[in-house]
């Protein structure tokens, strides 16, 4: 028996949360396949057959896995599936869609958005917004999960896998893909950026011309929590919280954030986290490994200053 | 059209929960409970279309034990039509309680089935799509926006990267994510009356249908507490300190 992973991609390069699935895998000690559903997926099955410890890339090929619907892609998993213990994937908005089709089509319980696999069945995963980790285990024959890629280590290449290929089934009939909008940003991706700079709801409108400066010196990804998300300031997509991104940088920056736990959830494994806020008494300070109490658009500017 | 709606009863997003003395679960006896946030958002969804007239039954399915009465109730004060509760005290997972919904469907035949995209207390995020997987429907997970026409539901979803529209056959499952809407304040007259409207009961056990936990939740735990930082005076020795951490250039 085998472990398989979906592999998550943009048609031209893996995304860090299948690489983190790689390193996740290994706790099984057991060979790891890689399935690459894609319209054209020769250089992205490479990427994932240079991975270490991977042993083999299962290519599916077909025009409707341009835009990859859960309905499409859960089918070919399902297909796959009695050759497998577990079925694995990052955490992400594909996963999170795809493996709980394909757990209930199996009749197997899922776990979500696991951190951390301590013996072939027993895991754990954060509950009530992290405030809670729970150790659960699972009786079932195949074990569906999803992992939280800030858990676990992105794995290098230097591995020579074998790729085959597999017949793709016929798209859905209930679901078609109509369009995308994607929201473009020079910034690194929240999930993988070294440094993390987030604002909250009383930024207001100046959320952009006040952080970008400074995240553009810092080759940083830009956040925000969900009040500012709700008060229509920041996209949805740069959320970072219990319903939003996780995320685990190097630095963690959280301006005009008061710290509701909704956000401490997605910031807690940071490495140094900086709060600066006016408020003396706001919680984030007590996750902050350095504090300022400052008015935020004096301190920013200075911020912004300070790095040249 | 006819619109089903599930709704869970779970602690208040703005409690802590205590951790029981020997660690088995947690322990939410005599705190503030109320309906998912994210459930509670797909029942304005339906109210809002029954509003424009497109819909012209909700159903509020909840599962769980008798103080989801509670959450119900808050469902039918929004404008809900019914309620059902399906009742059981088993500590409910998702995968059977997307079996106990298909039965529900299965009876009511609603053509939009509404869900949470999550529940804040176990944070799963699964049962929409577990249920759409087993009726054999299309899914929208994480709606931000919604729109019937044609007898297909177009949904805007919130992915990784912006957002991606689909159109789905009806019946169809969606579930809401936070921008799909700012569910309304609750007037306390329609509070009163939904307490007097009644709430069909049906006992999970006589469905059928086996909708026992499938995973051992072995033990809880507080997750490790960061050690405590400091305050600095000025912007000035906050770049300072961080030069020395080695996480600023």
């Amino acid at each position: 028996m085998s472990i398989l992973i979906l592999a998550e991609h943009d048609g031209k390069q893996l995304k860090q949360s299948t690489r983190q699935a790689v390193t996740a895998a290994a706790a099984w000690q057991l060979p790891i396949h890689i399935l690459v559903a894609a319209e054209h997926g020769d250089v992205v099955a490479k990427e994932a057959a240079s991975i270490s410890n991977v042993a083999r890339v299962i290519q599916v090929e077909a025009a409707h896995f341009s835009h990859p619907l859960a309905e499409d892609v859960s089918a070919v998993l399902v297909k796959l599936a009695p050759e497998y213990k577990v079925i694995l994937a990052g955490h992400t908005a594909l996963s999170k869609s795809v493996l709980p089709r394909v757990a209930a089509l199996l009749d197997v319980a899922m776990l979500s958005d696991v951190i951390q696999i301590t013996a072939p069945a027993s895991y754990v995963r954060p509950i009530y917004a992290g405030n809670v980790f729970a150790t659960v285990e699972s009786s079932d024959s195949i074990q569906v999960l999803t992992v939280r890629g800030t858990s676990f280590e992105v794995a290098a290449d230097g591995g020579n896998a074998e790729i085959i290929s597999v017949e793709a089934l016929a798209t859905n009939t209930t679901t078609r893909w109509i369009k995308e909008e994607k929201n473009v940003s020079d910034r690194p991706e929240l999930a993988s950026a070294h440094v993390v700079i987030s604002g909250g709801r009383s930024l207001g409108e100046q959320f952009t011309s006040l952080l970008d400066p400074i995240a553009h010196k810092l080759n940083a990804a830009v956040g925000a929590t969900r009040a500012c998300v709700d008060a229509g300031f920041a996209p949805n997509d740069i959320q970072v919280g219990q319903t939003g991104a996780v995320v685990a940088p190097e630095l963690y920056i959280a301006v005009g954030i008061s710290g509701a736990m909704q956000h401490i959830a997605g910031i807690k494994d940071s490495k140094v986290i900086v709060a600066i806020n006016h408020d003396p008494d706001a919680p984030i300070f007590k996750y902050a490994d350095y504090g300022l109490v400052a008015d935020l658009f004096k301190a920013l500017p200075e911020l912004n200053a300070a790095l040249n | 059209m006819k619109v089903l709606v599930a709704v869970k009863h779970v602690l208040d997003y703005n409690i802590v929960p205590r951790i029981k003395q020997d660690g088995s679960d947690v322990d939410i006896t005599g705190n503030k409970m109320g309906i998912n946030p994210f459930d509670e958002i797909a029942v304005e969804e339906a109210v809002r279309m029954k509003e424009r007239g497109i819909v012209k039954e909700i159903i509020a399915v909840s599962i769980g034990a008798e103080n989801s009465k509670d959450t119900l109730r808050h469902a039918l004060a929004m404008g809900a039509d019914r309620a059902v509760l399906i009742q059981t005290d088993v500590v409910m997972q998702p995968l059977g309680v997307a079996k106990l919904l298909k039965a529900i469907v299965e009876k009511e035949q609603p053509e939009l089935i509404l869900l949470g995209k999550q529940a804040i207390d176990d944070d799963a995020g699964q049962t929409g799509q577990m249920l759409s997987a087993l009726l054999g429907t299309g899914q929208g997970t994480f709606a931000s926006a919604i729109n019937i026409k044609d007898g297909e539901i177009e949904v805007i979803r919130e992915v990784d990267t912006g957002n991606e529209t689909v159109s789905i056959k009806l019946p169809a499952v969606v579930t809401s994510d936070l921008r799909l809407n700012e569910p309304r304040f609750l007037k306390l007259p329609n509070l009163m009356m939904a307490k007097k409207k009644p709430i069909e009961t049906i006992v999970a056990t006589e469905l059928g249908i086996d909708f026992n936990p499938r995973l051992k939740q072995v033990k809880v735990a507080e997750p490790p507490v960061r050690k405590p930082g400091i305050l600095v005076a000025s912007v000035a020795e906050l770049v300072e300190k961080l030069r020395i951490e080695k996480v600023l250039p």
